[in-house]
């Protein structure tokens, strides 16, 4: 176990290092700041002292040696856009994302497991159907487009539901969350129809059958646990893509989670806000990541053994 | 399917047969050696023939629309603004007008045009590298394999929006770049598929064999792996069109896509935004072209699956009830 969790840290932390390196280096490419924060009419002097100030004048290694030794005290810099620094900026911006992509993957995990299982059931059946036919549009459906709706369908029209913002209650939730799930569940819900119809068909439900199981110890007893395990990997690889989801959702929603802190952040080329942003992010995937072989190492036992290079 | 042809392969057929779990002889037989032509197929699944058939209209007003509507796409009538979809104002007034008292139906049918120059493109780069690359990788092994594995690591453990919303916004965002950026944040994808079917298929013994006559490995590449790897490179390629589209749209929605005055469906629902609560009709419409076009492309996808497999091909010429329950497509495939 140690060694298989010390190979998958090894090959995860490879990607991380890149990303890093690689937001670093594309954020110089955006062009200098100073164009965008000092007046059209600032004396050379006054630019000068601008980026001397805020260490853009150094050369492009000497910033990234300082952005290393500072990250590695968790200090980020200062963020242009408010003066604030940046990592208080990304602590208060992180937990809104986290708690919004949470609730969604469990929500969409555990929704996926309950539908795909009823549909593999009986493949085929009037279920099946209309679940494989609502899962293909679901995975489809822009989410941009899906929250506008939303926002027509029942904040205007109906009016039970805010348009926007955080404050309230648990009404809030509804059609930010609603926008994140529809395409992890639509995936997740053909997912686990595939693995569940290739795990019913295998010789061990059989056996459990003719022992006299009930359907459901059969479903969710012997099958669903050989079937977990490429959900967990597909669900792994979606939480990926619930960022981009987070930033379309924080957008149109006003929420001020991390997706809109960096996509913010892009836009008014505030470097300290955009690196601590990503690189946050970049660390909880590349946990998440972990986490996932670890769950699916305690799932099946197949997987402790066959460690990947 | 009353064909008394003998099986030819005994193990796709016991195969199918425990799936179905019917089990009654003769009339699950595979059909004789000559494929059924593949429209014959797609006439068998209704879904997958209707899906087809909104792709090729999607496709042909993507083509042709263009030539029909002329500049109405971005000629403004300011005395027609924001006219709610009616039979009252001819053709071009049927599904209403924008702000600008642009006709919406002609600007769906431009940004039709636009939408498909971005997506497609996009699928065949990415298609085309990824799997060269992937199946290079996977045939040789070592470390060719290792580093395409940790490129496609990195290249996938990164938000693809937020790549694309960088590099946007870095170069311009026309649509060439826009192009560029979502081949290459796709390119894992084939990647992946292609080395895992390569690395498989290496230890075949055709595999074995041609090398043993001294194939050079790009031939056997060309010639023996290829051929078995397309079916589940095209399946990918038609589900990655959705996703290349989705992106697309988002990244216009956000405003750092498509460029006005280009039109493409994603900006048409941004600029429907503001007018939500008065003129639905300019954000709701365009929406729905994607849906339409998104959902077909995944039902097909499916069936493309199913009918580019001579192992599986046959299951399309039963009625559906009793196809069996295989799984349409892997689920390493759909993320």
């Amino acid at each position: 176990m140690t060694t298989f969790l010390r190979k998958r840290i090894i090959s995860s932390a490879v990607p991380l290092v890149f990303v890093v390196l690689g937001v670093f280096c594309l954020a110089r490419l955006t062009g200098n700041p100073v164009d965008l924060y000092l007046p059209l009419s600032a004396t050379p002097g006054q630019r000068a002292e601008f980026s001397a100030a805020h260490g853009f004048d150094d050369s492009i290694p000497v910033q990234l040696w300082h952005y290393l030794t500072q990250a590695a005290q968790l200090d980020f810099g200062t963020s242009l856009r408010t003066g604030q620094s940046a990592t208080t900026m990304v602590l208060d911006a992180f937990p809104v994302t986290l708690q919004l992509a949470g609730m969604t993957m469990l929500l969409a995990i555990l929704g996926a497991l309950l539908v795909g299982s009823l549909a593999a059931h009986r493949p085929n059946s009037l279920i099946d159907r209309i679940a494989g036919l609502l899962s293909m549009t679901a995975a489809s459906i822009p989410d941009f487009w899906f929250a506008i709706m939303g926002v027509l369908v029942f904040g205007v029209g109906l009016d039970l539901l805010p348009t926007s913002g955080t404050l309230g209650g648990p009404e809030i939730w509804v059609l930010p969350i609603a926008t994140l799930l529809i395409r992890p569940f639509g995936v997740l819900v053909q997912v686990v129809r595939g693995s569940m119809v290739g795990a019913l068909s295998a010789p061990y439900v059989k056996v459990a059958r003719s022992k006299g199981a009930g359907a459901g110890r059969v479903v969710f007893g012997h099958a669903l646990r050989n079937s977990v395990t490429p959900v967990l990997t597909v669900a792994g690889d979606l939480t990926v893509g619930l960022v981009n989801g987070a930033v379309i959702v924080e957008t149109i929603f006003g929420w001020p989670g991390i997706g809109k802190l960096m996509i913010d952040s892009i836009l008014q080329r505030d470097f300290a806000a955009l690196q601590a942003a990503v690189l946050i992010t970049a660390v909880t995937i590349f946990a998440l990541n972990i986490l996932v072989d670890v769950c699916q190492a305690l799932i099946d036992p197949r997987v402790r053994q066959a460690v990947p290079a | 399917m009353t064909d008394p042809t003998p099986r030819p392969d005994a193990e796709t057929y016991a195969d199918a047969d425990a799936d179905a779990g019917t089990g009654t002889g003769t009339e699950n037989c595979p059909p004789s050696a000559r494929p059924p032509r593949w429209w014959r197929l797609l006439g068998r699944d209704r879904g997958a023939a209707v899906a087809a058939v909104v792709l090729a209209l999607v496709f042909l007003v993507a083509l042709f629309g263009r030539l029909f509507i002329g500049d109405r796409a971005i000629r403004q009538d300011l005395g027609a603004s924001l006219r709610p979809p009616s039979l009252d104002h001819g053709f071009y007034g049927l599904l209403g007008t924008d702000v600008l008292g642009r006709s919406v139906l002609a600007r769906l049918v431009e940004a039709a045009g636009t939408t498909l120059y971005v997506a497609v493109p996009a699928v065949l780069c990415s298609l085309v590298i990824g799997s060269a690359l992937g199946m290079w990788a996977g045939y040789h092994g070592g470390w060719r394999e290792n580093v395409a594995m940790r490129v496609a690591d990195v290249i996938l453990s990164f938000p693809s929006l937020l790549i694309a919303v960088v590099v946007l916004y870095v170069f311009a965002p026309s649509a060439l770049n826009i192009v560029l950026i979502l081949a290459i944040a796709r390119v894992p994808v084939y990647l992946r598929t292609a080395r895992a079917e390569s690395a498989e298929l290496r230890s075949r013994l055709f595999v074995d064999a041609a090398r043993t006559f001294g194939t050079p490995s790009r031939n056997i590449i060309h010639r023996h792996i290829l051929p078995i790897a397309l079916p589940t490179l095209l399946t990918v390629a038609t589900l990655d069109f959705c996703f290349v589209m989705l992106t697309e749209s988002s990244l216009s929605f956000l405003g750092i896509g498509i460029q006005p005055p280009d039109v493409s469906w994603g900006l048409m629902v941004a600029q429907g935004r503001q007018y939500l609560q008065t003129a639905w009709w300019i954000a709701v419409l365009p929406g729905i072209a994607i849906v339409l076009t998104t959902v077909s492309a995944t039902v097909l996808a499916a069936w493309v699956r199913l009918a580019t497999d001579p192992g599986q091909r046959w299951r399309l010429t039963l009625p559906k009830k009793r196809r069996g329950a295989r799984a349409a497509v892997p689920p390493e495939m759909i993320a």
